[in-house]
């Protein structure tokens, strides 16, 4: 079974760490992940702010850098629902393998629930719109933080409202960007917990910089690092 | 692009743009505690609602999906189901009429209504008479008209706009009703409560002499059955009833695409349209009319039907679907965006996430550039939807419209200039080199220009030492 990463623009240049953790846990489960490093971007927030033909050569070398792989596995529910949903559009036609968001691919493909972790803290989970509503991923995420020793896994109130990023409408509606996320952290607040996690470093980056403006000392942390630490 | 020259809704009638942009309105309407507290509160209990009346239907997705495809079936063929419903109403009494856009079906209303003599006219709660503004033009020419249903009386006393479109009053908490109706309402006692019966029984004092007096009443529709050329209005207070049956003359006004090819049509959509709209199993009241019916209810029966912009967005493959809107609502109730703002924010009669998509559509996006881009592509108004109509691609096609008709310069130079940096593997490798420069400024509170609007109220993340795949190179 040949798996590559698609790391995620974002991930490979903010966010290593959560790179780091995939390839570490997918490692400990026995697969040898490979990175093509001909691999860039999605194209996601060009298609979303109007650049589609800005796209379309980032969609084709999407294809050309993962061809020839069985799996394709990336730590995002939005990259993979844009893969998914919006690359067969922009470029009809193309041979592409599967390409996985990470929990999805735990569950679906390898068949594990129980990755061996451990994450002795108080986490409450955002469930993220596109992993939610494009991928369906349902609770597989919350399926296997609840295997993970030693956490303490607590409901996040109306988790499934947008945190109000949505890529450059953050950008363009800020003030409403900015409401959606003081609900959020009000929310994640509530909860108790010292950790906020989510399957998407974009979400993270919203919800985290609303949690350290407002002072909480909640950090955030992304569902890839909570599944490989072992701490 | 414009689609074989049709033609768009016309300016300086009717409620289909804004006087300023989505952001800037939004700005303000969320500083607003008390309209957020109202529409935080009202939005989570229809939505709740909703939600257990859907639950207990086996077949929603099918239902969903044949309402879906009665739509598309009638926008395939809409000039026949059309000249059909205009042929059966024709035949029992009716009398048809065309308008191109709005300020047509206003001269024609207008005209009929003069036609009859009388000054005043009592209305049904109407969408399409919002959108183009009836009732402006109505006063223009010294003709008052009442609206009947509750909300919306609620808010032609406070001269204020519908800002949802089933409940144009979401906006308000029952005390600022109150005050509406001890300030603008004759006869209302002095000492009126916001107890929501007694608020009920000022409204019905005041209706029931108009229901009483009016000799013309003027109608939206739900559903035009073409194949009888019957008319279908559901509601829930009743009030429409009153105003459909009581005065000499109807005249019902509605958009091309709201004809349904035959009664068996009905079944799909009085099932749909309930449940998502205000969360109930039946609507009360569900009216029905053919044409003029001897000694029983309205003698004089004209029928509007008006472009205004649809056949522009039939014309556009992509964007066309936006007019299987059956006008329930749920979209709003669960967009996280409108929630916050509220419906006065996009500017249109028709806000939220169907407004985002319709309203652009209808006038052509050079004129509602800002309304595609209010949404974070969530997704809750796809999964919503009755008739399935797939709002966020929707949103994303518009964008590349204003993109393309109603450029800027700056962000089109930072696009590519990405997308340059992006399609080489070696660009690629030293842009997130150069992302470390940024370190020193990610204690920053306030960064300037656009970017402003991020620091504002959050912190920027700290670039990393190195990118992941300069680590995953020296691994």
């Amino acid at each position: 079974m040949r798996v590559a990463l698609f790391v995620t623009c974002l991930v490979d240049g903010m966010f290593p760490e959560v790179g780091q953790a995939t390839v570490t846990l997918l490692e400990r489960l026995g697969i040898t992940v490979e990175v093509p490093l001909s691999q860039t971007c999605c194209g996601q927030m060009h298609v979303n702010t109007g650049y589609a033909e800005l796209a379309k050569p980032l969609v084709r070398s999407y294809a050309k850098s993962f061809q020839g792989y069985d799996y394709v596995v990336t730590p995002s529910g939005s990259c993979a629902g844009a893969v998914r949903h919006q690359h067969p559009a922009l470029v009809p036609g193309q041979q592409v393998p599967p390409t996985y968001e990470l929990s999805e691919f735990l569950i679906d493909v390898l068949g594990v629930e129980d990755v061996g972790a451990s994450y002795p803290h108080r986490v409450t989970y955002h469930p993220t719109c596109h992993s939610l509503r494009l991928l369906r991923v349902g609770d597989r995420p919350l399926r296997l933080l609840r295997n993970v020793r030693g956490i303490d896994l607590v409901d996040l109130p109306d988790a499934h409202s947008c945190c109000g990023f949505g890529g450059t409408f953050a950008v363009k509606n800020p003030d409403v960007s900015a409401a959606m996320l003081a609900d959020k952290v009000r929310h994640v607040r509530s909860t108790g917990a010292e950790v906020c996690s989510a399957g998407d470093a974009s979400c993270l980056m919203q919800i985290g910089g609303g949690l350290s403006r407002t002072g909480t000392g909640v950090r955030t942390v992304h569902l890839a690092e909570i599944l490989a630490s072992t701490a | 692009m414009t689609f074989l020259g049709m033609p768009t809704a016309p300016a300086g009638v009717g409620q289909l743009r804004g006087d300023r942009d989505f952001p800037s309105a939004a700005k303000d309407a969320v500083q607003d505690e008390q309209l957020r507290r109202n529409l935080g509160n009202a939005t989570a209990t229809i939505r709740a609602k909703r939600a257990r009346t859907v639950q207990e239907v086996p077949d929603w997705e099918e239902l969903r999906q044949a309402g879906a495809a009665i739509k598309d079936e009638v926008l395939a063929h809409l000039d026949t189901y059309l000249q059909q419903l205009e042929a059966q109403v024709v035949a029992a009494g009716g009398t048809v009429h065309w308008a191109r856009d709005a300020n047509e079906a206003n001269a024609v209303v207008t005209r009929l209504v003069q036609a009859t003599g009388s000054t005043e006219v009592v209305k049904v709660k109407s969408m399409a008479t919002q959108e183009i503004g009836l009732n402006e033009a109505l006063a223009d020419a010294g003709i008052a008209a009442y609206e009947t249903d509750l909300a919306e009386l609620i808010v032609q006393l406070d001269h204020d706009k519908p800002s949802h479109i089933l409940v144009p009053a979401i906006h308000k908490n029952r005390t600022e009703i109150r005050d509406v109706f001890r300030r603008e309402m004759k006869g209302v006692p002095a000492d009126l409560t916001d107890d929501p019966a007694e608020l009920a029984e000022a409204a019905r004092n005041f209706l029931r002499q108009k229901f009483l007096t009016a000799r013309v009443a003027v109608s939206g529709i739900n559903f035009a059955v073409a194949e009888t050329g019957t008319l279908c209005v559901v509601e829930s207070e009743g009030n429409g009833r009153m105003c459909l049956t009581l005065p000499e003359t109807l005249i019902s006004v509605m958009g091309i695409e709201k004809v349904l090819p035959t009664w068996q049509d009905l079944e799909v959509f009085l099932q749909l349209l309930p449940r998502s709209s205000t969360g109930e199993r039946m609507n009360p009241y569900t009216s029905f009319w053919t044409g003029v019916t001897p000694g029983d209810g309205p003698q004089d029966f004209h029928l509007v039907l008006f472009d205004n912009g649809r056949t522009a967005t039939l014309a556009d493959p992509q964007g066309r679907a936006a007019l299987r809107c059956i006008r329930c609502s749920a979209c709003l109730n669960v967009c996280p965006v409108y929630e916050r703002t509220g419906g006065h924010a996009y500017g249109s009669v028709y806000p939220g996430p169907i407004g985002a998509v319709l309203s652009p559509q209808l006038t052509g996006v050079k004129e509602n550039p800002s309304l595609p881009f209010a949404s974070t592509l969530c997704g809750a108004c796809l999964d919503v939807c009755p008739v399935a109509i797939d709002i966020p691609s929707m949103l994303v096609h518009l964008r590349e419209q204003v993109v393309q008709q109603d450029p800027h310069r700056l962000e089109a130079a930072a696009m590519t200039a990405v997308a340059y940096a992006m399609s080489s593997q070696r660009r690629w490798t030293w842009a997130l080199r150069a992302l470390r420069i940024g370190r020193p400024f990610a204690r920053l509170k306030r960064l300037p220009g656009k970017a402003g609007g991020w620091t504002a109220s959050r912190d920027l993340p700290t670039p990393p030492q190195q990118s992941f795949r300069d680590w995953w190179a020296e691994r």
